[in-house]
């Protein structure tokens, strides 16, 4: 096993950038991309599910609506929306691995300024969303 | 002794003639990634961000955006592009993962079915969809159902 993988690591090692996906940076973001993916295309489903309603009555759509509007799916959306940022700031990542002549070279720093701007956008999203969440009174 | 398997081998060897579907697919996220990046990002701010957010959605809100085609065809695209860069992501983790034969096909008919119910639902929805249906109370239409006589 030893002498196997350190043939591996060998034949990678003069690649720019090293290994892409194993371990670091370029497994972890591959691991959390397809566990956002998962979760967003399972929310995706339940989500047309529910536009599928506005089909059906004004009354059905904002009582389905509705509960999103309580506290403990406030927290569900602002987890889902952090799970979209990263995917879509980490499939950009991916597209300029495989599109950009340098993208390989770089994936390891694009993967830290992903989790940068991911941080920041979430900073600007999550005040406002759980304030609209958690604040009195609703607006229908 | 251990031997690590290539990383991403195939779920089956790459056909040698004829379309070849996995560079086609493969492209296909990439494109409909970018535009999903703007769409939905659009969409969250729109919805969630500007405003009251998500105390402001009912259907009133989402009337009054349909009244517009730009915010159907909009969302409509969101649908369609989603959907399949869903749906085919999850073929490609069942396929990374579900090595019994049976399994594998179950779960991709699955996949496939969900998909092409819900976009086939979802297109007639935001096709169709009437922003003034008669008989409902008033307080929950949009406003601009009060000056159109039906």
């Amino acid at each position: 096993m030893p002498v196997e993988a350190a043939d591996t690591l060998e034949s990678t090692r003069s690649r720019p950038g090293g290994t892409l996906y194993r371990g670091r940076e370029g497994m972890w973001s591959w691991v959390l991309h397809r566990i956002t993916g998962v979760a967003i295309f399972f929310f995706l489903l339940v989500h047309i599910l529910d536009s599928v309603v506005l089909g059906i009555s004004p009354q059905a759509y904002n009582a389905v609506i509705g509960t999103y509007k309580n506290p403990i799916m406030g927290l569900g959306e602002t987890a889902l929306v952090a799970a979209i940022a990263f995917h879509a700031l980490n499939g950009i990542r991916i597209i300029l691995i495989d599109f950009w002549s340098k993208g390989a070279k770089y994936q390891r720093i694009m993967f830290w300024i992903v989790i940068v701007v991911w941080v920041v956008l979430m900073l600007g999203f999550a005040p406002i969303h759980l304030m609209n969440v958690f604040s009195e009174g609703s607006a229908s | 002794m251990t031997t690590i398997e290539a990383p991403r081998s195939p779920a089956r060897p790459p056909r040698s003639k004829g379309v070849n579907w996995e560079k086609w697919g493969w492209l296909y996220m990439r494109a409909s990634g970018v535009l999903l990046v703007v769409l939905i990002f659009g969409h969250l701010i729109v919805n969630l961000v500007l405003g009251e957010g998500i105390k402001a959605v009912d259907f009133g809100f989402v009337a009054g955006k349909w009244a517009d085609p730009f915010w159907r065809v909009w969302d409509g695209l969101m649908l369609w592009l989603a959907l399949i860069h869903g749906g085919n992501g999850m073929r490609t983790i069942v396929n990374d993962y579900a090595h019994n034969r049976t399994i594998n096909r179950t779960l991709k008919i699955l996949i496939l079915a969900a998909v092409v119910v819900l976009i086939l639902l979802g297109t007639y929805t935001v096709t169709f969809f009437d922003p003034c249906p008669s008989g409902a109370p008033a307080h929950l239409l949009p406003d601009f159902c009060s000056t159109i006589s039906k």
